[in-house]
């Protein structure tokens, strides 16, 4: 087990570092130079050079990586150029910004997913089974906008329940902010749902089938039993795979989210970054964004091998 | 039988039945509309009695199981009649009772019990759930799991309750389901094919435990097998079903020796009998198909593809006929059942010895040894083996599974590159071991069919596109001359030229490797490597694919490489016989020399594993524990750990070389030939059946 969590987190090392080269590189190899994108086509050349110089951008671009790797290593990501404070401060801030909606989010939907699926596969083939099955797939085909839209329109402008942004006046204490949260992440539940729900009925449907349940019924169990004991064990597995893949887009993927409910998460600051040309804040958002996925598939996995023996205890001998 | 009844108060008789099945309807709802599968059967099983249920795929014996536990597919309905266990009647049973049931009176051991086990659950708490069920608490519950896995003899039963099922062998598996039914002491145990998915060995492991245990316990038997050879050694009692109908029932030596009904003789038939070779004749088989189930006959139920049936067969239903003491035939023509014409012709014309094994050999392999590197282990696949085909000749390869049988084809084809060192040679020159290196002829010369034709046939495609790519890349030929060749091939695989233009789905198995046997001949080969080739079909498509082998090695001289487990399929079929072991030849040499002996004495275990349908039983030789791993085989005899015959320190320091003991005939053993054929000769079984290190049971 050890060999196998040390073998996962170096594998995402290395693909951290891959990632590192390619935000790099992607950033660097546009045309023009930084000082002349930041100055615009009508500065003084000298102007251009000096700000260049300033910024480090006229040494070879190896050097160039290296030191902004250095930086990175120890959390130093330099200075954005568009808000004119340090990277990592802005960016700390925002991810605990994300963080909190996601956690939101993720507690509503992840029960309420695993709860649906298993429903609806035990009702297989029933109405209950194509309720779920129908709720799940509007759930996944209604954008997160029109969803966000029409929920402010309902209960935060017509209803009056809900505060139409997310964030919450400075000093509120946790359960204000949550208060403030709800709205925002119940369009990221409608999404997450489908993909929850279907995957667990999937899971549970082919357990259910499994020649070990047909076992666990001759001894005499009763069908509660045989579920519980037998059937959830095996049939979560690949849910949990998905819930931890879907933890990355519930923080790096909410632009349009934080937009609408006014947040100042990590998706739209990376926006902003992008749009103000500011690479030093876009390299690094856009790192944490990726170093945030790898964390959630390396949990995603060994939840995964804590739960099933055959990948615990490698094959047979 | 039942002797116990004397001394049982009357009162008690009418339970003596532990199952009672009445008058059985059963049907599956398909798109909308009920097709009965089961059609009124009935037989009971009487207190320690031990019943088996034969018939082919699709008759219904594993949903006849199923009905005795209650547990049916949801689109199945019992829509007639009753089961009843120990008196109780299954089918209006309530849940609860049901449950009870179940946790007492009745349990089922299954085909495959790697399946059968939850995979993610150590083994001790699978089975002191058992336990726990029938109200036991949780330390009791566990000393009575421990206790229940000796009693299936699993030798270190404290290690093995810590693991998960798939750290288990096959046959450890199958024991820990066996300790899982047996724990609550029911009174009937339904044995679904409880041993098919095993090597011989271990099968015959496997049934012993049983027949102990049935003994011990008491236990009522309901068996279920498709090997008639597994249920004479098993069963008092027989039932043949088709097509969802009993068509004979009684004692299994009186049905076996004198059946009464046409499809029982033909199932018998088709069975290679033991000792019989492809030179005395063709096997018979069974013409035609069963019906699909759903189909409702008010007639015979066997009547088309019989060849004694009669007007009256075809018009009217038969009753059971009595036909002697407790043996029943569904059979109007019952009385000359035994005199059914054969299907096939008893020979082939023209036949005779084709072989001829002097002069040049077709295929030499020499020195072929193959590494496999797994997580920095090194595991030998193969260890030196050399090994000549001649021309126009079938070897047989046996061995238990991990023996290195597929391995060798495998380096045969030019699929696996062999260890450096290793010869291959074919008509004498030079047969590069990658197949990529290979001359077009040398391609076109080797080639296989596979175990599974339902898998290595494309299904998207064609027979047509499957055939005519072979005979496109291999003969080159298009268009015309093509189309030629294809029709020819269909000929001489004895397929009708309609199925040229279906799919393979749409054909049944024995249809299916017809053209996958069409497909390895299409350029017209020297060498056919037979993977399984029949071990997927029934017994009456198996006779006549082998039948079909044979004609093809007698008409166009072919070589094969055959490879199987079933020992009476090979000895029909093979001419020589390589046995392997742990990737190690053994023994080789003509295949009656090897199967007559004096034989090593692995091939003496693996003879005496086999089940024989017909024929004298002999002395159980049983090779305890399992096959070692390959990553760490023994040391001196790679068999000496398993061995009924070892002699000593010899066998554990020095490996025997592969000598010519006799002319034409090798074996790799420190036992001299004429010592082995002496002690084989007498029967005795050995002295010392436990190896040096005790049962081996538990895999380390």
């Amino acid at each position: 087990m050890a060999r196998f969590l040390l073998r996962r987190v170096g594998l995402a090392l290395v693909t951290l570092l891959l990632l590192s080269m390619i935000i790099f590189l992607m950033a660097n190899v546009l045309p023009g130079d930084v000082g002349r994108r930041i100055l615009g086509p009508f500065a003084d050349p000298r102007a251009v050079a000096a700000l260049n110089h300033q910024l480090g951008v006229d040494r070879p671009l190896v050097i160039q990586y290296l030191s902004w790797l250095g930086g990175a290593v120890h959390g130093d990501f330099g200075r954005s150029l568009s808000f004119r404070a340090p990277v990592s401060d802005l960016l700390s801030r925002a991810l605990v910004n994300s963080l909190k909606l996601a956690a939101v989010a993720f507690v509503m939907v992840v029960p309420l997913g695993i709860l649906g699926g298993i429903v609806a596969s035990l009702n297989r083939d029933k109405f209950l089974d194509r309720l779920i099955s129908v709720t799940s797939l509007s759930g996944i085909a209604m954008p997160e906008f029109v969803t966000g839209i029409v929920l402010i329109l309902l209960f935060g402008i017509t209803l009056r329940i809900f505060p139409i942004t997310a964030t919450a006046p400075a000093g509120s204490g946790p359960l204000t902010q949550i208060y403030y949260l709800i709205m925002p992440s119940l369009p990221l539940v409608f999404v997450l749902f489908g993909y929850i729900a279907r995957i667990t009925r999937a899971g549970m449907n082919e357990a259910l089938d499994a020649d070990y349940t047909r076992t666990a019924y001759l001894k005499g169990l009763s069908r509660g039993m045989v579920i519980r004991r037998h059937v959830l064990r095996n049939a979560l597995l690949p849910t949990v795979a998905v819930v931890a893949t879907q933890t990355g887009y519930l923080i790096g993927g909410l632009v349009i989210i934080e937009f609408i409910f006014n947040y100042q998460g990590i998706g739209q600051l990376i926006f902003t970054a992008a749009q103000q040309k500011d690479f030093p804040l876009l390299q690094a958002g856009v790192l944490v964004v990726g170093i945030v996925y790898l964390t959630a598939t390396l949990i995603a996995d060994v939840l995964y091998s804590l739960l099933n023996p055959r990948i615990r205890y490698g094959g047979a001998e | 039988m039942s002797q116990t009844q004397a001394a049982v108060p009357p009162a008690v008789m009418a339970a003596e039945r532990v199952l009672e099945v009445e008058d059985l309807h059963l049907s599956f709802r398909v798109r909308g509309s009920d097709r009965q599968a089961i059609h009124g059967v009935s037989f009971s099983i009487g207190r320690n009695e031990s019943f088996g249920l034969v018939g082919e795929s699709g008759c219904g014996k594993s949903t006849i199981a199923l009905c005795a536990v209650r547990y049916l597919p949801r689109n199945a309905r019992i829509t007639e009649g009753s089961v009843r266990v120990a008196g109780r009647d299954l089918v209006t049973m309530s849940m609860p009772e049901l449950r009870r049931m179940r946790s007492s009176a009745v349990s089922m051991v299954y085909q495959n019990a790697g399946a059968a086990l939850n995979p993610s659950i150590r083994i001790g708490e699978q089975v002191a759930e058992v336990f726990r069920v029938g109200g036991a608490s949780g330390s009791e519950a566990t000393d009575r799991a421990r206790g229940m896995l000796e009693k299936v003899r699993i030798s270190d039963p404290g290690r093995v309750m810590h693991r998960f099922p798939h750290q288990l062998s096959g046959g450890m598996q199958q024991r820990v389901i066996i300790a899982m039914a047996l724990a609550p002491n029911p009174q009937l145990l339904i044995l679904d094919e409880p041993t098919t998915a095993l090597d011989a060995t271990v099968e015959a492991e496997v049934l012993d435990l049983i027949a102990a245990l049935r003994r011990e316990y008491g236990t009522t038997l309901l068996f279920i097998s498709h090997n008639l050879g597994v249920v004479t050694r098993m069963c008092e009692r027989v039932g043949v079903l088709y097509a969802g109908q009993l068509v004979e029932e009684g004692d299994t030596g009186t049905v076996f020796d004198d059946p009464r009904h046409p499809y029982t003789v033909g199932l018998l038939r088709c069975v290679p009998k033991w000792g019989s070779r492809k030179d005395a004749g063709l096997l018979d088989s069974i013409p035609g198909l069963p019906p699909p189930v759903g189909a409702t006959t008010d007639h015979c139920v066997y009547a088309d593809r019989c060849a004694l049936a009669i007007d009256k067969c075809r018009q009217e239903y038969p009753p059971l006929f009595d036909v002697g003491p407790g043996h029943t035939s569904r059979c109007f023509r019952h009385e000359v059942a035994r005199d059914l014409p054969r299907a096939s012709a008893a020979s082939l014309p023209g036949t005779g010895q084709v072989v001829a094994s002097n002069g040049h050999a077709l295929i030499e392999l020499g020195n072929v040894s193959k590494t496999f590197r797994q997580e920095g282990q090194q595991i030998q696949g193969l260890v030196d083996v050399s090994l000549r085909i001649a021309p126009g000749e079938a070897l047989g390869l046996v061995g238990e599974s991990g023996s290195g049988k597929s391995t060798l084809a495998k380096v045969l084809l030019g699929l696996l590159e062999p260890d450096s060192g290793a010869q291959l040679e074919y008509q004498g020159k030079n047969l590069p071991v990658k197949v990529g290196g290979r001359g077009q002829e040398q391609i076109r010369a080797i080639q296989i069919v596979f175990q599974n034709p339902g898998a290595s046939l494309n299904r998207r495609h064609s027979i047509r596109r499957i055939v005519g790519r072979a005979v496109t890349k291999l003969l080159g030929l298009i268009g015309r001359q093509r189309e030629q060749r294809l029709i020819e091939l269909a000929r001489s695989v004895r397929l009708d030229r309609s199925v040229l233009d279906s799919r393979p789905e749409q054909l049944s198995g024995g249809l299916k490797q017809r053209v996958a046997i069409a497909r390895a001949f299409a350029g017209d080969p020297r060498v056919v490597v037979c993977d399984e080739p029949t071990s997927a079909l029934d017994v009456s498509v198996q006779a006549a694919i082998l039948n079909l082998l044979v004609d093809l090695q007698r008409s166009k001289g072919v070589s094969y490489l055959f490879i199987s487990h079933d020992l009476g399929v090979v000895r029909y079929l093979a001419d020589r016989i390589a046995v392997l072991y742990l990737g190690r030849l053994l023994e080789v040499g003509d295949a009656e020399t090897v199967f007559g002996g004096p034989h090593h004495p692995y091939t003496e275990a693996l003879l005496s594993a086999a089940p024989i349908l017909h024929g004298e039983p002999k002395t159980r030789i049983r090779l305890e524990g399992e096959v070692p791993s390959a990553a760490n085989p023994p040391s001196g005899c790679v068999f000496h750990t398993r061995c009924p015959r070892f002699l000593g320190d010899i066998c554990v320091n020095q490996e025997p070389p592969l000598a010519e003991s006799e002319p034409g005939h090798l074996i790799r053993c420190h036992i001299p030939i004429d010592e082995l054929r002496r002690l084989q000769r007498v029967g005795q079984p050995p002295a010392a059946q436990e190896s040096p290190e005790g049962p081996a049971a538990a895999k380390a």
